[in-house]
C-alpha cells in the first residue's frame, strides 16, 4: 500500500462541516433544556449593594432567578486556577458569580433561567442591581502603582513576580562590556480571540442515578471534567463531559469558565437540562483576552552586532481574576527571548498585574509571540545601530546547525534546527535583493508611498509539555497524552485519542498515521476524541502540542499493536516472531515472500480467539500513554513587503512569504491551512486588532464592528515553503505547526512598517499600526506631504 | 445581540406599506434588505414595534433610462447597482461606489433606498447621490414629491422622509461621460469608510450652479454633506489642489476609534485632492 503520510490527503472532517451536518453546541436538541441568561455587570469595579429579581421572575416563561449570594452556596471550591507560577503567588478567591464585587465590565452578577431563550433574555434585562460603584483601574503602569486595588483585600494589584536569571553577573558584564546596547519598550495590546464560534454550554443531568453530561464548546473536556467536578462538587465519576463539533478556540476555549460551571450547578438545583449560549458581545467581554503585556527589551552586542546578552522585564496584564493558566502565560515565552539566536547571557523577569478587565489567558502562541516580537523588533534596531541588513545581523547571530541539539542560556535544550537556510529560501522567495533596490529608488526618488522590509525569524517550544518540566514550572497537572488503537472484527480499525481537535483536523492526520502504520485505507480509521466517556483519558489540544505529543501516543499504541499481531501471526504461520518482516500491514516469513498474513486476518484471528498462542490475550487492541522527554522546536524566517502611504498612513501589504520548518510533515495541507491562518491572525495583532478600553473599564470594541478581525480581502496570497529538520524528541519526528505563523507575523509585519518609516527617522509604532498612528508619527517627526525630510 | 420582540407584517405594495406606517405611526419601520436597520435592532439601540417589510415589491426593483435621468428603484439591490450595465455607461461613479458597500454578501441584501432612507453619514450612497445632484422620490398617504438630495439628509440619522412615507426611487444625472471619482478610505475592505469622497466633473457653467465639480463627503459631519468649500472655491477658479485645502471647512467631523477629527480633516484634504484628480478637475 502506497504511503499517504505526507501526501496532501484532503481533510475527513470537511464534508461534514461544509455541507452544515456537522453539530455544534448550539445545534443539539435537548429536550425540554432550560435556557441561561447572565445579567453582567456594566461597571468595571462595583459593589453589589443589592440585586432585585422580582420583576424578573415575574415575566412569562421565567423558571429561577438568582443572584451570586443565592448561589454562593452551590460551589464546592473557588474557580480554578491550574498555574500558581510562584510559592507566594496571590490569587483573589473567585466564584462562578461574583457574590460581593463585580470586577469587570462582564462580570456575571445574576442569572436567569427560562423556558426560552429570549424569555430568558429579556427577563435578564429586568433584574434590577443596586451597585456602588468603584474606581476603575485600567492602565498597566498604573495599576503597578497599587493607586487603586483591584482586590482589597489583597492589598496590592501584584500577583507574582517570576525570575529567570540563571546567571546574573553574567549579563551585568556583557551590558558593561558591550559596544552596542538596544534598549526597547514594547506595548503588547491585549487581543480578543474571536473564534467563529462563540462558547455555549449546555448541562443535562441524568434521568436517574445523579449524573451529568456537559456538552461545551471546549478544547480541554478531559481538564474541564476534573476541575469541574472539584469546583460544583459533582463527583468526577458521574460527570460526562462532551466537546461536539467545535469551532476554532486560539485558546479561548482552554478554561474552566463561568458558564459551564453555572449551567452544571443548576442543572444540579432544578434537576434540569440547562444551556447557554453566549452572543458576539458577550464573547468579547466575558470570554477571555489575549496578551496585554508592557516589554522592556533590552540587547548587548558587540561591535560586530553579535548578541552577548538579553534582558527583558514584563508587565503582564492578569485582568480581574486568575483563570486556569492566566499566571503562566508570560512564563511560555520566558525562555525564547533570546530566540534563534546564540546568546550567552540571560536575564527574565515577569510581574503579573491585575486590572479591572476581562481576564487574559492562552491566545495562540500565548507568550511565544510576545517573545519573538520582542526580539525581532530588538533585532531589527541593533541591525540599525550596527549599520548592517537586517538578513545579516540574523546570520552572525544564528545558532549554527553544528550547535544541535543546543543549551539556550534561558535553560532549555534546543531539539533541532537548522537557521540560515529557511532565511535564505525565504529571501530568494522574496527577491529580498530586488525589493531592497527598488526601496533605494523610491528613497531616492522621493515620493509619498514608501517601500519596508520586514523579517522575522522564529524558534518555538511545542510538545507542551514533559510532565517534569511542568513540575518544575510550578504546573499542577502532567503534559502525557495518551492514546488506543483496537482492529475491529472486519478489519476497519478505531483509535481513541485524548486531544481534543476544534478545526485542526486531527481525525485525517491520525487516520494518515495509522493507515501507514497498519495498512489500512486511511478511510477505515475511526477517530473517537472529545468525550470523556469514551477517551477518558486525555490532556486535550494547546500549544501545538497534539501531533507530537498525542500522535506520538498514537504511533506507540500502533507499533504495540503490530508487536502483538507479529505473535498471532507467528503462530499461525508455524514460525518464530523473529523470523517475519513486517511492512505496510503485511508479515512475510523471512526468506519466503510467499508466505504472508495481512494484519487484517490477524485481526480476525484475535476476535475470534480459535487459535491464539497460549497465554495471548484475544483481541488486538493497545494504549499507550506518552511523556514526551523534551519539547519540540520548530522554527522559520518569514518576510513581509510593505508600502505606507506617508499622506493616509495606511499600510499596504504587498508580499508576505513564510518557510516554517515543523519537522516531519504529516499532511502537507493542514499545515499550509495552519500557517495561512496563522500569519493572517499574527499580521491582524501588527495591523487591525486591539481591545480598546476607556478610562473608566468600558470595553469599546465589542463588536465585530469595532474589533477588527481581517477577512481574505485584507491580505494578499501569501508564499509559503517549509524546511524539514525532523525532531529527534519523538519517534515520528513532528514538531507542530499551529502557532507558527502567529509567532512569526507580527514582527515581520511591524519590522516591514517601521523599515518603510526609518527615512523619517521613527524607530517604534504601537500595535495595530493604524493609519492614524502611523500619520501621527509622521508629523511628529515633522514630516510633510512630498516626502521624507 | 437579539433583537426586543417586534410585529413582522409583509407588505403587498407600496401603498399598503404607507397604509401600514399611517394606522401604526412612528413605532412601525419599514424592512428592505435589512443591513442597516437590523444591526441596530440587534443591539437594541432600535426597537421597532412593528417592522413592515417590503422586501418583496419586485417592481420597486428597477435601474431605467428617463430623460436626461436615470430612475433607480428604491428596492434595488447595491450588487445590482454595482453590475449595472446601463449605470457603467451612463452613470458610473454609482456602480463603483455601490460595489465597495461592505461585502458580497451585505451587496445582495441591501438596497440603495434604504441606505439613503436610514441617512447614515458613513454610508457611500448618500453621498455619492448628494454629489451627482440627485432627487429622491417619495410616497405617501396624500400622493408623491420629489425631494432634491441637497434637502434630504436633516440631521444624524434623520431624512426628510416623514414617518408614513415610503422611499420608492432615487434620480440621478446622467454624467454623458464627464470624470468622477470614488475615494473610500478604510481599514478593512468591508467596513464603512472613515472618510469618503464622491466627486463629479460638471464643466465650468454646466452644472446647477455652474461650478466646477460636485464633492460630497462621507463620514465627515453627522449628515452625508457636500464639500460647499470645495466647490466654490473651484467655481472661483481654484486648482484641485487648491479647491482640496478647503475640503473639511465648516465641518466639525466625529471621533472615533479609527480616526480623530484632526485626522478625518488632513484625510479629507487628502482624499478630494485625489479625487478631483482623477475627475480630471
Amino acid at each position: 500500500m502506497t504511503a499517504v503520510v505526507g501526501t496532501r490527503m484532503l481533510r475527513k472532517e470537511d464534508p461534514e462541516l461544509l455541507t452544515g451536518e456537522a453539530r455544534f453546541v448550539d445545534d443539539l436538541v435537548i429536550p425540554g433544556a432550560l435556557h441561561l441568561a447572565i445579567v453582567r455587570s456594566p461597571h468595571a469595579h462595583a459593589t453589589i449593594k443589592s440585586v432585585d429579581l422580582t420583576a424578573a421572575l415575574a415575566q412569562p416563561g421565567v423558571v429561577a432567578a438568582f443572584s451570586g449570594a443565592d448561589l454562593r452556596s452551590e460551589w464546592a471550591g473557588p474557580m480554578p486556577c491550574a498555574w500558581p507560577v510562584t510559592e507566594d503567588m496571590l490569587n483573589p478567591e473567585h466564584f462562578p458569580i461574583a457574590v460581593q464585587t463585580a470586577c469587570y465590565v462582564g462580570d456575571a452578577v445574576a442569572v436567569v433561567v427560562a423556558e426560552t431563550d429570549m424569555a430568558a433574555r429579556d427577563a435578564a434585562e429586568l433584574v434590577d442591581i443596586d451597585f456602588d460603584v468603584l474606581p476603575a483601574v485600567v492602565d498597566l503602569e498604573d495599576a503597578l502603582s497599587d493607586r487603586v486595588l483591584v482586590h482589597e483585600a489583597l492589598g496590592t494589584n501584584r500577583s507574582y513576580t517570576w525570575e529567570l536569571i540563571p546567571a546574573p553577573e553574567a549579563v551585568e558584564e556583557a551590558f558593561a562590556n558591550a559596544t552596542h546596547t538596544v534598549v526597547e519598550r514594547f506595548v503588547q495590546q491585549r487581543l480578543i480571540p474571536s473564534a467563529m464560534e462563540t462558547r455555549g454550554v449546555v448541562a443535562v443531568p441524568a434521568v436517574y442515578g445523579g449524573e451529568f453530561t456537559l456538552y461545551t464548546a471546549t478544547q480541554i473536556p478531559h481538564i474541564l471534567r476534573v476541575l469541574a467536578a472539584l469546583t460544583v462538587g459533582v463527583s468526577e465519576s458521574k460527570l460526562r463531559v462532551v466537546a461536539p463539533s467545535v469551532g476554532g478556540g486560539f485558546g479561548s476555549k482552554l478554561d474552566v469558565y463561568a458558564e459551564e460551571l453555572l449551567c452544571l450547578a443548576l442543572a444540579r438545583r432544578l434537576r434540569r437540562p440547562v444551556r447557554w449560549s453566549e452572543d458576539r458581545m458577550e464573547n468579547t467581554q466575558a470570554t477571555i483576552q489575549g496578551r496585554g503585556m508592557i516589554q522592556h527589551m533590552e540587547l548587548a552586542a558587540d561591535a560586530d552586532g553579535r548578541v552577548t546578552a538579553v534582558r527583558v522585564r514584563l508587565l503582564a496584564d492578569m485582568g480581574a481574576y486568575l483563570q486556569l493558566v492566566t499566571p503562566g502565560i508570560p512564563l511560555l515565552g520566558a525562555f525564547l527571548y533570546g530566540g534563534v539566536y546564540d546568546i550567552p547571557a540571560y536575564s527574565f523577569v515577569c510581574t503579573g498585574v491585575f486590572t479591572t478587565k476581562t481576564p487574559t489567558d492562552a491566545y495562540r502562541g500565548a507568550g511565544r509571540p510576545e517573545a519573538t516580537y520582542a526580539l525581532e523588533r530588538a533585532m531589527d534596531a541593533l541591525a540599525r545601530q550596527v549599520g548592517v541588513d537586517p538578513a545579516e545581523i540574523r546570520r552572525r547571530n544564528y545558532v549554527r546547525a553544528d550547535q544541535f541539539p543546543y543549551s539556550s542560556s534561558g535553560g532549555l535544550i534546543f531539539d533541532s534546527g537548522n537557521y540560515e537556510p529557511a532565511l535564505t529560501r525565504a529571501m530568494e522567495m522574496a527577491g529580498y535583493d530586488d525589493v531592497r533596490a527598488e526601496q533605494k529608488e523610491r528613497r531616492s526618488a522621493g515620493g509619498t508611498k514608501h517601500l519596508g522590509i520586514g523579517l522575522s525569524s522564529y524558534v518555538e517550544m511545542c510538545g507542551l509539555a514533559p510532565s517534569r518540566v511542568l513540575s518544575a514550572l510550578r504546573y499542577v497537572a502532567g503534559g502525557w497524552e495518551s492514546s488506543t488503537v483496537r482492529f475491529l472484527p472486519t478489519g476497519k480499525v478505531q483509535v481513541v485519542t485524548g486531544t481534543t481537535p476544534h478545526g485542526q483536523g486531527h481525525e485525517t492526520s491520525w487516520s494518515m498515521i495509522v493507515a501507514d502504520q497498519l495498512g489500512v485505507n486511511p478511510d477505515d480509521v475511526e477517530v473517537l476524541h472529545s468525550d470523556t466517556s469514551i477517551a477518558p483519558h486525555g490532556m486535550d489540544t494547546y500549544g501545538s502540542r497534539s501531533l507530537s505529543v498525542g500522535g506520538t501516543a498514537l504511533w506507540l499504541a500502533t507499533e504495540k499493536v503490530i508487536e502483538k499481531a507479529k505473535l498471532i501471526a507467528a503462530h499461525q504461520l508455524e514460525v518464530a516472531a523473529d523470523d517475519l518482516d513486517y511492512a505496510g500491514g503485511t508479515f512475510t516469513v523471512k526468506g519466503s515472500p510467499d508466505r504472508t498474513m495481512a494484519i487484517g486476518a490477524v485481526a480476525f484471528e484475535a476476535f475470534t480467539a480459535h487459535n491464539l498462542p497460549d497465554g495471548l490475550e484475544p483481541n488486538l487492541e493497545a494504549s499507550s500513554h506518552w511523556d514526551p522527554p523534551n519539547f519540540t522546536f520548530p522554527f522559520g524566517t518569514h518576510i513581509c513587503v510593505v508600502e505606507v502611504d506617508e499622506e493616509t498612513g495606511k499600510v499596504d501589504v504587498l508580499k508576505y512569504v513564510a518557510v516554517d520548518d515543523c519537522g516531519t510533515q504529516i499532511n502537507p495541507l493542514i499545515i499550509e491551512g495552519q500557517v495561512h491562518g496563522g500569519i493572517v491572525q499574527g499580521a491582524a495583532q501588527a495591523l487591525f486588532e486591539e481591545a480598546i478600553y476607556d478610562d473608566d473599564g468600558n470595553l469599546i470594541t465589542s463588536s465585530l464592528a469595532d474589533y477588527l478581525v481581517p477577512s481574505a480581502a485584507d491580505f494578499p496570497s501569501m508564499q509559503t515553503d517549509t524546511t524539514v529538520t525532523p525532531s529527534p524528541t519523538n519517534p515520528m519526528g513532528v514538531k507542530g505547526v499551529g502557532e507558527a505563523g502567529t509567532i512569526a507575523a507580527a514582527p515581520a509585519v511591524m519590522n516591514a512598517i517601521i523599515d518603510a518609516l526609518s527615512p523619517f527617522g521613527i524607530t517604534d509604532i504601537d500595535m495595530p499600526a493604524t493609519p492614524q498612528r502611523i500619520w501621527t508619527a509622521i508629523q511628529q517627526a515633522g514630516g510633510t506631504n512630498g516626502g521624507p525630510r | 445581540m437579539i433583537t426586543a420582540s417586534f410585529e413582522y407584517r409583509r407588505a403587498g405594495s407600496a401603498d399598503e406599506a404607507i397604509a401600514l406606517l399611517t394606522e401604526n405611526g412612528d413605532d412601525a419601520k419599514l424592512l428592505a434588505g435589512g443591513h442597516s436597520l437590523l444591526p441596530l435592532m440587534k443591539l437594541r439601540l432600535a426597537r421597532p414595534s412593528m417592522l413592515i417589510d417590503i422586501g418583496r415589491l419586485a417592481d420597486l426593483s428597477y435601474i431605467r433610462v428617463d430623460g436626461d435621468q436615470i430612475a433607480i428603484g428604491a428596492l434595488t439591490r447595491h450588487h445590482d447597482v454595482e453590475v449595472s450595465e446601463l449605470l457603467a455607461r451612463e452613470v458610473p461613479l454609482l456602480p463603483a461606489a455601490a460595489g465597495q458597500v461592505g461585502d458580497p454578501q451585505i451587496r445582495h441584501r441591501g438596497t440603495i433606498g434604504g441606505s439613503l432612507a436610514h441617512g447614515d453619514p458613513a454610508s457611500d450612497l448618500p453621498a455619492v447621490v448628494l454629489a451627482l445632484g440627485g432627487t429622491i422620490v417619495v410616497r405617501g398617504p396624500g400622493g408623491e414629491r420629489s425631494i432634491p438630495a441637497a434637502e434630504f439628509f436633516n440631521g444624524f440619522m434623520e431624512t426628510a422622509l416623514a414617518a408614513d412615507e415610503v422611499l420608492t426611487e432615487i434620480r440621478v444625472p446622467r454624467l454623458e461621460g464627464a470624470g468622477w471619482s470614488f475615494q473610500k478610505f478604510n481599514r478593512r475592505a468591508h467596513d464603512w469608510a472613515i472618510v469618503g469622497v464622491a466627486a463629479v466633473k460638471t464643466g465650468a457653467g454646466s452644472g446647477s450652479n455652474g461650478e466646477g465639480a460636485g464633492v460630497a463627503l462621507v463620514n465627515m459631519s453627522s449628515t452625508p454633506v457636500r464639500a460647499t468649500g470645495v466647490e466654490e472655491a473651484l467655481a472661483s477658479g481654484a486648482s484641485a489642489a487648491e479647491a482640496a485645502a478647503h475640503a473639511a471647512d465648516g465641518l466639525d467631523p466625529p471621533s472615533d476609534i479609527n480616526a480623530s477629527p484632526e485626522f478625518r480633516r488632513h484625510l479629507a484634504q487628502v482624499l478630494v485632492r485625489r479625487a478631483l484628480e482623477e475627475a480630471g478637475v
